[in-house]
């Protein structure tokens, strides 16, 4: 019972948020200068984590699918196979995971942390608005940094494939390239693009959640900090089906 | 006249009822200490005269407005001229002591950086701090950040400041340069509201006294009139007789 309690309290709770974002977003002023501060600690330092993971992942999927189709003569294939995984799903997926794994847990331990110092009281006292200074810019810098990251690790990804490629399975840079272009369309790449968006807002909107309601001290935080990863990963995982699901039936219609 | 006037204040936290219809008020100028056992509800009572909590039924009065079903938005305008002091400060941690005291002046006011940072050093100087401009939070002392605290919060000039046991876990010479910030305000004609369980600062600082039993008002009394009876609730709170 108390699953399904916590589960409605937290619908309930993250559309209030929701609300709250886009009402005081709409209203000036805009934090710019937080927003920047949470670009650059949200985007840039999520680079070489992001980077690692897009490079090992392009890099493994070449091998396994070189190796595993070397001995039905259709390593040839390699490329297609590779670049469209990673376009479609791999490269925003897994850049969104591990996002949530390192932003998400970010974001809910710092205003966490600041709920139970009573910095978010005293934000709150000194005549400003929470949503405003700490959620807004954080929910903004999220939705700009996740789609570039994954459009980076998009690229990375298809590196990676490429290296082994060569290294390991013989293909040509340029042949390896050259069929990576023949196969990827624009619908490809907005599809997996599309989806960050939403992911985007699947890590930063359970974070900041999850961190302003905190109960039960530093112990609180860390249940909350847990419970803010699991909650994105799952919405992220499940959110992806449906996702993808809607992406094909749009993609039908144009 | 008076500043702040509550009325009837009634609030639960779940099936736990904190306070049963507590009224008083608050004139011009005047420092009421709220006293009462540790769980009484006294932070209660002082988050909801600026709006952080809200009374389930009652009114609270700030300089004639009742504001207790006002919106984050609107209470901004009282905030502006109600402070409030955090016991443990509640300093911004992820910035300096210098930009601390800058927030509500950059939020709040057209004032240039220059300005500000003049305004800055003055109330630094006037705390105790100077020097400490660049410093994080985390390395200041205790009885430090409570007064770059007290230093934030009236920044802006409030009409009031309501107090939450500003002085508690503090040594005796902090306690004594918060005792005389508050002093210093209180002839600058500014109405507080003192909650705290030190004693020595409740006679030093305060002019009237109300002590929360029970989630209700058991006793009052001007600071002059508390030893008056012995046998009284208040005294016997104050010998630790009686308690929550």
């Amino acid at each position: 019972m108390s699953v399904v309690r916590d589960l409605i309290r937290f619908m309930g709770g993250t559309a209030i948020l929701t609300k709250q974002v886009i009402s005081e977003g709409l209203r000036p002023p805009l934090y710019l200068r937080l927003i920047t501060e949470q670009i650059q600690s949200i985007g840039l330092m999520s680079l070489p984590l992001v980077l690692i993971t897009a490079l090992s992942t392009g890099m493994v999927m070449a091998l396994q699918f070189g190796l595993g189709l070397e001995k039905f003569g259709g390593k040839m294939y390699v490329p297609k196979i590779v670049s469209l995984s990673i376009i479609r799903e791999l490269g925003p997926v897994f850049t969104s995971l591990m996002m949530a794994a390192r932003v998400g847990a970010g974001i809910t331990s710092e205003l966490g942390s600041m709920k139970v110092t009573q910095q978010i009281d005293a934000i709150r006292a000194l005549g400003t608005s929470p949503i405003k200074k700490i959620v807004i810019p954080r929910v903004i810098a999220c939705i700009i940094c996740v789609p570039l990251l994954a459009a980076i690790a998009n690229l990375v990804g298809i590196g990676g494939g490429l290296l082994v490629g060569w290294s390991e399975l013989n293909l040509t840079p340029a042949f390896y390239w050259q069929k990576v272009l023949e196969t990827i369309t624009l619908v490809d790449y907005m599809s997996g693009m599309g989806k960050t968006f939403f992911f985007a807002l699947f890590i930063a909107l359970p974070a900041c959640y999850f961190g302003l309601n905190v109960s039960g001290g530093t112990r609180g935080v860390g249940v909350a900090t847990t419970t803010s990863v699991v909650t994105a990963s799952i919405l992220i995982l499940v959110g992806d089906y449906f996702l993808t699901k809607a992406f094909w039936i749009i993609e039908q219609w144009l | 006249m008076a500043v702040i006037e509550v009325k009837n204040f009634t609030k639960s936290f779940g099936s736990k009822l904190v306070h049963r219809g507590v009224s008083f008020s608050v004139n011009q100028g005047e420092c009421l200490g709220l006293i009462g056992g540790s769980g009484a509800g006294k932070s209660v009572i002082l988050r909801s005269l600026i709006g952080l909590e809200k009374p389930d039924q009652g009114e609270i009065h700030i300089d004639g407005e009742e504001i207790s079903r006002w919106t984050e938005r609107q209470l901004v305008e009282i905030r502006k001229r109600v402070a409030y002091v955090f016991q443990n400060g509640a300093l911004f941690d992820s910035m300096t002591v210098y930009d601390n005291l800058a927030y509500a002046l950059r939020e709040h006011t057209d004032l240039s950086e220059g300005e500000i940072s003049d305004r800055i050093r003055q109330q630094l100087e006037e705390f105790g701090l100077q020097g400490n401009d660049f410093v994080y939070p985390s390395q200041l002392s205790g009885g430090m950040q409570k007064r770059v605290g007290l230093a934030r919060s009236i920044i802006l000039g409030p009409k009031v400041v309501l107090y939450d046991e500003p002085t508690a876990g503090l040594d005796p010479y902090n306690t004594k340069k918060i005792q005389d910030m508050i002093l210093r305000l209180k002839d600058r004609g500014v109405t507080s509201v003192f909650v705290t369980h030190d004693m020595p600062s409740v006679y030093a600082v305060c002019d009237r006294v109300i002590l929360l039993l029970n989630g209700q008002i058991e006793a009052s009394g001007s600071i002059a009139d508390l030893g008056k009876d012995p046998e009284g609730i208040m005294q016997r709170f104050i010998n630790g007789i009686e308690g929550a």
